[in-house]
């Protein structure tokens, strides 16, 4: 009889456990690295040779260590805008398509509104730009949640496409280089819309934008009432409406501010690294900025460091095959495995697992005896 | 070089597998030992002795590839280009990064870390790395940089293509002949002089053979991504095309006319193992002796930054074998083009000779006379010529 089996259930904790929230990243990575690495010893390849390989290409260089925090100032930017709306239980899936806007309204900055400026202005009116356009994109799902409930998960994913289409539509057609042969992508920026890099590496400013961010958002967040009111709107909202706090206001804040972030990503990644808008120049950060989020524990010092650690797990997985040889496969399968234990993890930290049989539902349907 | 050859297969794989074996030990900190070690040429003071003339010095030849190499299509025509480097220079050690983003994020990244490794020579094998390439050449000057298909060069970085419209003009030849409907339609990535150049191309062949055909253009905006690719296919049969083509890096278009009973002109390499009923032929591209000369060049230090453009007669261009559904009396016809191409009595420019006219029926090119190579491969080159419906500027 089925229903005799006992199956396993996740029971919430009345508070997240602290000793599994300690040693849950530590035994996380572990149980990856091990996993990874039957993986690896059964293709034939010895598991600590190309663990260290991807340790050496992450941040065993000096030229290692700056591209890590070349792919980390996207992922921190987008990961704390995530940040900040998931405090509220906002759920922003929308990163993405607000990276994208912000990059959209710099590069618009950058190429139509101020090409003659110098970059003391200009530098600064992209940062304005972009964060103005990740916030108006975020405000759309936002309104609907405040005005109407709409759910803004569905309309914050939803508009990301719209948002990437609308970038294709820009670089291939009115913004399209003239002098590019018919390729898809706008003319190069003027130099004054450069972001400063660091040295010969391709280290830029948006690194300064990034831990700015982190620091400040860790002051609004921990120290100011406004901090207190998002937190407490978060753990219960209900709450939050009996003590009279601004529900609706702070939905739009929350969302502005989430989407300014995730378009100060887009706006460092096309100032900082590309030079011009081109389309797919985003690899999905604002996707990735979820899981930045979620394993940082919504903290910004947590999310800095998760992104720092992604980031040198995307770049560090280039050496298996640039150095290796090994197929391309192998590095998103490490990647995969990592961030399957480093979730799975959290959730054991915060349910605990039961078996026990199903109960039947008082008044519901007898069981279904299954015959044999 | 013949014997080198003969055991090719053997000798890559034992190869691949040594050099693995030695950047291991790379790794442990034996900075010494690397591939050389690996073929059997010594420690790095004793190469230059060990190394045969004719072979060169040890040299290390890294490729930048935008899909996978088992895509049967774009990339799997550039790794058969390295493997064949390989083959033909023992003492070259190549290396490789896949699916590699187009995104200067990415791309630079991984083009710049072949240069820190040591790599002398760069090839970046898609139109996209063109502007990381010439941005990593900057801090590389003793590194020589190829990018296939582009147009910017600099002192290291020079640029390579082929005359593909050559193969894919005798393939258009072949399909006009196949096509009892009429219609055939055409699965294109994006609309650059490139590929626009590829349309007009195997138009002119199909209408040289059959004046009542049509060629229908659908745009992916996306050089490899199967289902997509087949998605544009299926449109195009729905519409009544009975064969096929493609400027795409995928068999799917292929894959989609043989599940319809229908034809298709492959691309990039031989893709009638995919799809073996409806391959009728298909330019392939045949990287090998260029890469062979770029780096016997490279080695000799006679190579300069210049704008390579191979044709059929140099060897950098194919036609994938004709399909046993074609009759006796077309793959003869076409057998005897292909010959004219070889000897290089035909050329690009003999296809692109007038009179040639646009959709619109007003003469383009006018009798006699043919396009330049500059109006070939520059931005001029964005409209089609008579027979193809769809829009070359969308």
């Amino acid at each position: 009889m089925a229903s005799a089996i006992p199956s396993p259930r996740l029971e919430r904790r009345a508070a997240p456990s602290a000793v599994a929230s300690a040693v849950v990243p530590f035994v996380a990575v572990a149980l990856a690295l091990v996993a990874g690495g039957i993986v690896l010893w059964a293709a034939g390849e010895p598991p600590v040779a190309v663990y260290r390989a991807m340790l050496d290409g992450a941040v065993g260089s000096r030229d290692g260590v700056a591209e890590t925090l070349v792919k980390t100032i996207p992922l921190l930017l987008a990961g704390l805008g995530v940040a900040v709306a998931f405090r509220m239980r906002l759920w922003n899936i929308g990163a993405e398509g607000q990276l994208y806007l912000g990059a959209v309204a710099a590069s618009g900055t950058a190429l139509y509104v101020l090409p003659d400026a110098p970059a003391a202005v200009l530098i600064p009116a992209m940062i304005l730009a972009g964060m103005a356009g990740g916030a108006v994109w975020a405000a759309v799902p936002a309104l609907l949640r405040a005005r109407l409930q709409v759910n803004e998960i569905i309309t914050s994913l939803m508009l990301n496409y719209v948002a990437i289409l609308f970038a294709e539509y820009l670089v291939h057609g009115p913004w399209r280089d003239p002098v590019g042969f018919g390729f898809p992508g706008t003319p190069r920026f003027p130099d004054a819309a450069e972001l400063p890099q660091w040295g010969t590496t391709r280290v830029h400013l948006g690194l300064a934008f990034g831990l700015a961010a982190a620091g400040i958002l860790w002051l609004v967040l921990g120290r100011t009432r406004w901090g207190y009111e998002i937190a407490v709107a978060g753990t219960n909202a209900r709450a939050a409406r009996y003590a009279g706090l601004p529900t609706a206001r702070n939905i739009l804040l929350v969302m502005a501010l989430s989407g300014a972030l995730a378009g100060l990503a887009g706006m460092s990644e096309v100032a900082g690294i590309g030079h011009q808008l081109q389309r797919s120049f985003s690899p999905g950060y604002g996707y990735t900025a979820i899981i930045v989020a979620w394993v940082g524990r919504l903290h910004p010092g947590g999310v800095a460091l998760v992104a720092f650690l992604l980031a040198g797990l995307l770049v560090g997985g280039d050496a298996l095959q640039m150095e290796l040889g090994l197929p391309a496969a192998v590095a998103p399968m490490l990647q995969g495995a990592i961030l399957f234990f480093l979730l799975g993890g959290e959730a054991l930290a915060r349910y605990r697992v039961t078996w026990r049989r199903p109960t039947p539902i008082p008044g519901g349907p007898a069981p279904v005896v299954e015959p044999g | 070089m013949g014997d080198v050859a003969a055991g090719s297969d053997r000798d890559v794989t034992s190869t691949a597998s040594a050099a693995r074996q030695s950047r291991r030990d790379l790794l442990r900190g034996a900075a010494t030992a690397s591939l050389a070690l690996a073929v059997g040429l010594g420690p790095r003071d004793a190469r230059a002795q060990d190394a045969s003339p004719a072979a060169g010095p040890p040299i290390k030849v890294a490729f930048v590839y935008v899909g996978p190499v088992g895509d049967l299509g774009w990339t799997y025509a550039h790794d058969q280009g390295r493997l064949f480097l390989s083959q033909q220079m023992p003492n070259v050690e190549t290396v490789y990064q896949e699916n590699v983003p187009e995104n200067p994020g990415d791309a630079e990244r991984v083009i710049r870390g072949f240069a820190q490794d040591g790599a002398k020579v760069v090839f970046t094998t898609s139109f996209g790395y063109m502007e990381p390439t010439i941005s990593v050449a900057e801090d590389f000057p003793d590194t020589v940089f190829v990018h296939i298909s582009g147009y910017k060069t600099a002192e290291n970085v020079g640029t390579g293509f082929g005359k593909i419209e050559e193969p894919r003009y005798v393939s258009g030849l072949i399909a006009g002949r196949m096509s009892t409907a009429n219609r055939l339609g055409y699965v294109a990535a994006f609309p650059i002089p490139e590929v626009i150049r590829g349309i007009n191309a195997f138009a002119l062949g199909v209408r040289a053979a059959n004046p009542a055909a049509t060629v229908e253009v659908i745009w992916t905006n996306t050089w490899f991504d199967p289902p997509k690719e087949r998605a544009a296919a299926e449109a195009l049969l729905d519409r009544g095309a009975d064969v096929l083509a493609q400027h795409q890096d995928s068999a799917g278009i292929a894959q989609a006319a043989q599940d319809r009973g229908r034809l298709a002109v492959g691309y990039n390499a031989d893709m009638a193992p995919l799809a073996p009923q409806a391959v009728l032929t298909g330019p392939i591209w045949t990287w090998g002796g260029f890469y062979v000369q770029t780096v016997q060049q490279v080695q000799a230090g006679s190579w300069e930054a210049g704008q390579y453009w191979g044709g059929w007669k140099d060897g950098t261009v194919d036609l994938a074998p004709i399909g046993p559904m074609v009759p006796e009396a077309v793959r003869a016809e076409a057998e005897a083009e292909i010959a004219r191409f070889k000897a290089g009595e035909k050329d690009i420019f003999t296809i692109f000779t007038g009179p040639i006219l646009d959709q619109a029926g007003a003469e383009k090119v006018p009798a006699g006379t043919a396009l330049t190579a500059e109006q070939l491969l520059g931005t001029d080159m964005n409209w089609f010529v008579q027979g193809v419906e769809g829009d070359p500027a969308p």
